[in-house]
């Protein structure tokens, strides 16, 4: 029986041209974006007109939830570690070198200063679950907040400070926040938004 | 998984010393999936937009009451946020004796906004143009910037008192910093919510019972 043969063709396809698309879509991914920093709390920003970009350093970010728990971060390590001695000296706490390491490493914090110790006790993975359940207390007889900020304030002089709410949190949280600011003169500061376009003729 | 071809025709049999003639071909797959997971990567884990940011500066807490006091009552306008994304506000000083001096309207476009241009028209009009002028290229950004803020002191500007009652929200309280943004209003501030005003928005609701039955107006008028 007469076969006909197929012919044995190569199903080489040559991947180059793809190779360069992905790198240059590498590049560009690398060159753009930002990393998106570790958050104890996710939260939804409000919208609104203005245009004006946060700066890229030398942010204090304090973070509210809707429930009104109050975390903050600070981008610099080393701050973070001056302000973390300088929280222990106010407050009678010395902490180890241990301790101090593992704050160093943990971008935001959010923990009453009486149970710091023990919450850096915990290991890692364990510190990123059970902070959402703490936070800064702000009443009015323990206003942690204001010593948090003043020390960082009192470490970095170019500091900028940005509240980040969730846009259901009740008015009464941001104010306290706010005259809490306004007690320790801090009068300038930002509320991170996220963008919405009003067009110009309504 | 390179592959090299030979060209083997053969012919080449007698001639030695040639060379040989090859076709190098690389296979690129696996640098292309390589590359592929590490998009995927960045594309997961990196965010391209920075936030954007809403600047403002509190009054310092001495200065608070001073400045209270040199506000012309005809410029005055007090924004009440209140619950359910309602927002009231009245004109001047509070007019405790007659419960329709405090309105209600909402975060619309054709709510507060309009309320507020019109009251801001002179200055938003004149904004406006200059805009105009820098999308016609006649002016320059910063010449731009320089006469808005010039225009946008503008004496009979209204200046704008934000109070949050309980129930309003973070929201709320951008949405109108907002508008202000908008509505061209350089003069405005996060005061405080006084007795007198949560009063107005209850005596409001009622429809003006609260005022017949208390005292209240008669004592503050």
């Amino acid at each position: 029986m007469a076969r006909v043969k197929v012919k044995k063709q190569s199903t080489f396809i040559d991947m180059t041209a793809m190779s360069d698309v992905t790198v240059l879509l590498l590049t560009f991914f690398m060159l753009t974006s930002t990393f998106i920093q570790k958050e104890p709390i996710q939260v939804s920003t409000p919208s609104s007109v203005m245009e004006t970009k946060i700066p890229e350093i030398n942010i204090l970010q304090i973070l509210v939830d809707d429930d009104g728990k109050v975390f903050m971060s600070l981008d610099k390590q080393e701050d973070r570690v001056a302000v973390l001695q300088k929280m222990g000296e106010e407050y009678g706490i010395s902490f180890t070198d241990e301790e101090i390491n593992k704050f160093r490493l943990s971008p935001s914090f959010g923990v009453s200063i009486s149970q710091m110790k023990s919450f850096l006790a915990l290991p890692s993975e364990q510190q990123d679950a059970v902070l959402k359940d703490y936070g800064i207390p702000i009443d009015s007889t323990d206003n942690q907040l204001k010593a948090w900020v003043k020390n960082a304030r009192s470490q970095n002089k170019e500091l900028c400070i940005a509240i980040k709410a969730d846009q259901k949190t009740p008015f009464p949280i941001i104010n306290t926040i706010m005259t809490s600011l306004q007690d320790i003169r801090e009068n300038r500061y930002n509320l991170i938004t996220t963008l919405k376009v009003v067009s110009d003729n309504n | 998984m390179a592959e090299i071809q030979e060209n083997n025709s053969g012919k080449d049999d007698g001639k030695k010393g040639k060379q040989k003639k090859m076709t190098i071909r690389v296979d690129f797959t696996p640098m292309v999936d390589m590359n592929m997971l590490l998009i995927t990567f960045f594309m997961l884990c990196t965010s391209l937009s920075k936030p954007q940011t809403m600047e403002i500066s509190m009054p310092s807490k001495d200065a608070t009451e001073e400045e209270q006091t040199k506000l012309a009552a005809s410029r005055a306008v007090t924004l009440l946020l209140g619950e359910d994304d309602k927002v009231y506000y009245y004109f001047g000083e509070p007019n405790y004796a007659d419960y329709t001096s405090l309105k209600e309207t909402t975060y619309e476009p054709d709510g507060l906004r309009a309320i507020l241009l019109a009251r801001n028209s002179n200055v938003v009009a004149q904004v406006r143009e200059l805009k105009q002028k820098l999308q016609n290229h006649e002016i320059t950004e910063e010449e731009f910037k320089a006469q808005s803020t010039e225009i946008k002191k503008d004496d009979s500007a209204p200046v704008v008192s934000i109070k949050g009652t309980d129930a309003a929200s973070y929201k709320n309280l951008v949405d109108a910093l907002d508008e202000m943004q908008i509505c061209d209003i350089s003069r405005y501030a996060i005061v405080p919510l006084s007795e007198g005003d949560s009063w107005l928005i209850e005596n409001l609701k009622s429809g003006g019972d609260l005022g017949r039955n208390s005292d209240f107006g008669q004592q503050t008028n």
